[in-house]
């Protein structure tokens, strides 16, 4: 079953200056599954994102997405593995001098031949499809709530129906309800279009609500990789005050 | 990746049933190239059905395109035949969001388009306008209110920024000014050689740096340097909420942040304005001296004996102003700071441009008032 492994890190280090984020860090992650990545503030989760989607290069080791090494890849190969992939990032970082339409048309007039009236209607399946509403295609990113502009970042990650899709804390700074909302979302979106999603998070309600599998993060390595009540079963004091804390109980119902 | 293979289509009638059969990848990759053709297919009646047995890889455009061709066919909806692992799923998937509701696209074009912009700039500017106005006279009635209780003042804050803005402007003033003295020399010592009275030089020098240069070279750097770092920090603070932690606190951001920075401004700026003056005259002086033969002794007993010290009081008489505008300007942009790091740096770039705008605007304004008093 090594087909399935969509994205395998292996022996990862990444380093600011001298503050080494990563060591020795392993993943696998399997075609078709929703992977919860958590972790204490600042043990690189996001680093991890940055390195595997190729923004932030690794001191060492090997990751391989589709089974290939970025950095080996000449550019139009690389540029035919970022098309198919998606990635929301923690604000959204939606272009602020395009509305939300053109925002996601930009992937799709950039890496396809399609008309621009295809292109249109195709941008307003995506926006409906995140859970806006139509209205919301001609709006400016500063028009909208932190909520929308959210569902407008998923809207243009979600343009060119990528196979692997990146989520950098999806519900952080969402109220429950729509937070709750935007999981069931991504539950929805990955059935439907068979996604493979990374998800960052320090919800513990969206890894009980979404997660396939759990990998923790901690001393510059993955801890641990499992569903959730493996990992409640796992022996470390940060991954039990995790889940046994009074949020980590509530949210999984234990 | 595998090459797609390009997608195809086909309408049969038969009897009192239709259906659509869908060849292919459909993806968004490779939809366009059927997409047109789709479109110009017409409704028919009786049952529809698309047969999806050939059909290869989908996503979400290819079930996009072939859900619209299926409500362009017919009303009724259609039955997917043939076995294929998500395109039921993925098309009633599709089917179901875009079903909400159908957008109300008012049909508009790029003319209409451009006078919404059109019209839209001119209402931003006409507010835009009334919101200056508006500060301009809260800053006004806040200042004054604050010169008149002088113990109120924030003491700290004014002579903090008559150092940052003040003191330290000063070199890169004095040396613009300088070089522009220079330059205005050289170009007038080679008009006025042709007509062999170089020594009008000191006149030009005079007359153009007391008069307009050195105050006005004064306000532009002032616009560029003090005004955009005044809408950065006040800005930033805006940004983190600060200010509205500021008036919780019981502080008024008006008399904390604005009026400080308005009455150092205004206290500065004729300092400034002054030493350009004089580093413009020095430039003058500098190349009368070497490039064409003028003693500095005589250049300076020329200047004041022919040079009235009107000129100099003209000049003086604006820096106030100049300065006030861009402590105003400034102030203004950095609290409509919104909170996004694009407002920011696009409220310092209005800011700069409102300022450099206003200081020449007001230079010509001063210039029509003085020329009408015979000044």
């Amino acid at each position: 079953m090594t087909d399935d492994i969509i994205i395998r890190v292996r022996d990862l280090k990444t380093a600011y200056g001298s503050h080494v984020v990563h060591e020795h860090l392993d993943l696998d992650i399997r075609r078709g599954e929703i992977i919860g990545v958590i972790g204490p503030s600042g043990c690189g989760k996001s680093v991890l994102l940055r390195a595997i989607t190729g923004l932030k290069e690794p001191s060492a080791g090997s990751i391989e997405v589709f089974g290939k090494r970025l950095e080996t890849l000449d550019p139009d190969e690389r540029a035919a593995v970022e098309r198919s992939w998606g990635v929301m990032f923690q604000d959204g970082a939606l272009f602020s001098n395009l509305t939300v339409r053109e925002n996601v048309m930009v992937p799709l007039k950039e890496h396809t031949d399609l008309s621009p009236q295809l292109c249109r209607e195709l941008a307003d399946m995506k926006i409906l499809m995140a859970g806006l509403h139509v209205d919301a295609g001609p709006k400016f990113p500063s028009d909208l709530s932190g909520g929308m502009r959210k569902r407008a970042a998923l809207a243009r990650a979600l343009a060119l129906d990528p196979e692997l899709l990146f989520l950098d804390e999806p519900t952080a700074g969402l109220d429950p309800i729509t937070a709750a909302n935007f999981d069931a979302l991504i539950r929805q979106l990955q059935r439907a279009l068979g996604l493979t999603v990374f998800l960052v998070t320090h919800d513990v309600d969206t890894l009980q609500a979404t997660c396939d599998r759990i990998a923790v993060l901690g001393e510059k390595r993955v801890l641990a990789v499992g569903t959730i009540d493996e990992l409640r079963a796992f022996d470390h004091p940060w991954v039990q005050e995790y889940f046994g804390g009074p949020r980590g109980r509530a949210a999984t119902g234990h | 990746m595998a090459n797609p293979s390009i997608p195809e289509f086909a309408l049969e009638t038969s009897g009192e049933q239709t259906v659509l059969r869908v060849v292919g990848d459909w993806t968004v990759r490779t939809v366009q190239a059927v997409d047109d053709g789709l479109r110009d297919l017409e409704a028919h009646e009786g049952a529809l059905v698309l047969d999806a047995a050939a059909l290869g890889k989908l996503d979400t455009a290819g079930a996009f395109v072939i859900d619209r061709t299926l409500r362009q066919l017919s009303e009724t909806p259609a039955r997917i035949e043939g076995n294929h692992p998500n395109a039921e799923n993925l098309i009633s998937q599709v089917h179901a969001v875009t079903d909400v509701e159908e957008p109300k696209r008012p049909p508009h074009g790029g003319l209409v388009d451009m006078l919404e912009r059109t019209g839209r700039g001119f209402m931003n500017m006409l507010g835009e306008a009334k919101d200056t106005l508006a500060f301009l006279g809260e800053t006004l009635v806040t200042t004054f209110r604050l010169v008149l209780t002088p113990w109120k003042l924030r003491w700290t804050s004014i002579v903090s920024v008559l150092e940052e803005a003040g003191l330290d402007a000063m070199p890169i003033i004095a040396f613009l000014s300088f070089f522009v003295g220079m330059v205005v020399a050289f170009i007038g010592a080679t008009t006025l050689r042709d007509l062999g009275s170089e020594i009008f030089v000191v006149e030009l020098i005079g007359f153009a740096m007391l008069r307009e240069l050195g105050v006005i070279m004064t306000g532009i750097v002032l616009a560029g340097r003090t005004n955009s770092s005044f809408t950065a920090q006040i800005g930033t603070m805006k940004m983190r909420q600060e200010i509205d932690a500021m008036q919780t606190l019981g502080l008024k951001p008006m008399d904390v942040l604005v009026a400080p920075r308005i009455i150092a401004m205004v206290v500065a700026t004729p300092v400034l304005a002054f030493v350009g003056t004089l580093a413009g005259i020095a430039g003058g002086v500098m190349v009368g001296w070497l490039a064409l033969d003028i003693n500095p002794a005589l250049f300076l007993d020329r200047l004041q004996s022919n040079v009235p010290l009107d000129q100099f009081w003209v000049g003086m008489s604006k820096a106030p102003v100049f300065g006030f505008v861009v402590a105003l300007i400034a102030c203004r942009q950095g609290l409509n700071v919104g909170g996004s790091v694009q407002s920011l740096g696009s409220k310092t770039t209005t800011s700069v441009v409102q300022a450099i705008f206003s200081i020449i605007v007001i230079d010509a304004l001063f210039a029509i008032f003085y020329m009408e008093m015979g000044i």
